[in-house]
């Protein structure tokens, strides 16, 4: 499959799916890496290395920042698809370097699935048993 | 996006890590609106400035961007910090507080950014021309500038205002394109306006209709003054998106123009009740009083000043401003009966933006309907909301009177 580059980049790893957006200040510990919002499909679950999939971000501009502390702490995502961008989250992968594409059909992905991202080509790699 | 070879060699590197990182935010953002290029900016006000705001992340990013060799290409300012820069110690600010927000500061100079912290730039020395195109992130700043002045800005977040100020340039969609500034709601004012409060509550409501879309006033026969357009455009962007608006017969695009679109939405607003109620609370003994949301301007000062010769204030009065504009009010005088009434002159900040939980504030009345917004969520405040005699008269009685 093909996407469109956010940040350019190479990434292998296992792959977490939330089927709702994803905000991440106040929405996911900058030390750990937990998805601490009440609620959430993710809640209590670490996105730490892994490819993040999920439809579209939300929540406040400092969530840029959020992204780039988790990278600081090696807490960030190993890389990060999304059906469609939106500021805060690209912005957060660029700064971060986090290798990061979008409009991608998400719903052809299952957290424990293999994935890999190399530019702007995304491959399961080898699906969840 | 079409890049000019400049440009593609920047965002290859050829001029620094610093200027690379900038046009990859530049262009992702272009790429996701769908800009066709990248257009010079006259000036940028940079948000994300508050050590509140920001916290240990932001401040790091900051400084490793400096650190590669980040500098900025056109005149820039930044929004509010959190705190007065020169006389934290006598307001109150805790010290860890106040050392991290020195840093942020720092890192801003390195940039060659000068410390001018306001969230109203045009009235400081940060002024934009009829259809000058810009990168500012200040919402209340964004909204004056392209209603009041004619200019051109979408609302940006932090990072992407400072790649804007690297790189000199900003990616050309949302506002900056003229099909994108005619309004898709007709606002219909049917009820006074007297005072700057009469005017927030009007914005709190417009913009908790109209969301991120343009609403076209009607109605407001008498031009209201800067005073007032920077409350009622502040009140917008904060209950709501509002990044642009028009008022008929008094705002320069809808002087010149047909600014409202064929089809549109119509609101009537027949009283401002509904705004008062929303932004008040039942509380009436104050612990604070903030004017200056945003911040106050020479003529703002003045009357406050005026009120206050030969009175006493019970509760704690800040009013915030830029630091230009105090310095003024420190040279004439006005910041002596100020403080002879035991209020503040704070530049700066704001109370939005300051750790005001931390110096022990739980209950305040504030003249700005995005003060009154924000307040208890971002402060965990009780908040009163009326005009400027109200607050003032609270301040010198500590209770608040509807």
């Amino acid at each position: 499959m093909k996407g469109r580059i956010i940040k350019a980049g190479i990434a292998k790893a296992e792959a977490l799916v939330s089927p709702e957006p994803v905000g991440f200040f106040g929405y996911v510990d900058p030390d750990t890496g937990i998805v601490i919002e009440k609620g959430h499909p993710l809640y209590g679950i670490s996105i730490a290395g892994k490819i993040l999939i999920f439809p579209t971000g939300k929540g406040s501009t400092v969530g840029s920042y959020t992204l780039y502390r988790l990278k600081k702490n090696n807490k960030a995502p190993a890389g990060i698809i999304v059906a469609k961008s939106e500021p805060i989250i690209a912005v957060g992968a660029i700064i971060s370097s986090i290798p990061m594409l979008d409009q991608i059909d998400i719903s052809q992905f299952k957290t424990g699935d293999i994935v890999q991202i190399c530019h702007d080509e995304v491959e399961i790699f080898c699906e969840r048993a | 996006m079409h890049l000019s070879k400049e440009e593609k060699e920047i965002l290859e590197g050829a001029q620094g890590i610093a200027k690379q990182k900038a046009m990859e935010i530049l262009v992702a953002l272009g790429n996701i609106y769908e800009a066709e290029n990248l257009i010079p900016v006259t000036s940028v006000q940079v948000s994300g400035v508050s050590y509140k705001n920001l916290g240990d992340a932001g401040l790091e990013f900051l400084q490793d961007w400096a650190e590669s060799g980040g500098r900025i290409q056109v005149p820039t300012t930044l929004n509010p910090a959190g705190m007065d820069l020169d006389q934290w110690r006598e307001l109150g600010f805790p010290e860890n507080f106040a050392q991290k927000q020195l840093q942020v500061i720092s890192c801003f100079r390195n940039f060659t950014i000068p410390p001018l912290c306001s969230c109203t730039p045009y009235l400081a020395g940060n002024l934009p021309l009829f259809g000058q195109h810009l990168a500012w992130a200040e919402s209340s700043a964004v909204s004056f500038a392209n209603s009041v002045l004619g200019a051109r800005s979408n609302r940006e977040g932090g990072p992407s205002a400072l790649a804007s100020a690297i790189i000199g340039k900003t990616a050309n969609y949302g506002l900056h394109l003229e099909r994108n500034r005619k309004a898709q709601y007709l606002i219909n004012v049917k009820c006074p306006l007297l005072n700057e409060a009469d005017y927030g509550a009007l914005g709190y409501l417009t913009g908790k209709r109209v969301g991120a879309g343009i609403p076209y006033f009607r109605g407001i026969s008498v031009h209201p003054g800067l005073d007032y357009l920077k409350a009622l455009g502040a009140a917008m962007a904060a209950s709501g998106a509002v990044a642009l608006y028009h008022i008929e017969n008094v705002t320069p695009e809808a002087k010149m123009y047909n600014m409202l679109l064929d089809t549109h939405e119509t609101i009537e607003i027949h009283n401002l009740a509904e705004g008062y109620e929303s932004l008040n609370s039942s509380i009436t003994d104050i612990d604070m009083v903030s004017l200056g949301c945003p911040h106050a301007s020479w003529e703002e000062i003045c009357q406050i000043a005026s009120f206050l010769e030969g009175k006493k204030v019970k509760t704690r009065l800040w009013i915030t401003t830029a630091s230009t504009i105090a310095s003024l009010a420190r040279r004439c005088g006005l910041e002596k009966k100020i403080q002879d009434a035991g209020a503040f002159l704070v530049s700066d900040t704001c109370m939005i933006v300051a750790p005001i939980q931390d110096l022990g504030i739980r209950s305040l009345a504030t003249n700005s309907a995005k003060a009154a917004c924000y307040a208890p969520s971002h402060c965990g405040v009780h908040v009163r909301y009326g005009n400027l005699t109200q607050c003032l008269n609270a301040a010198i009685e500590g209770r608040f009177h509807s």
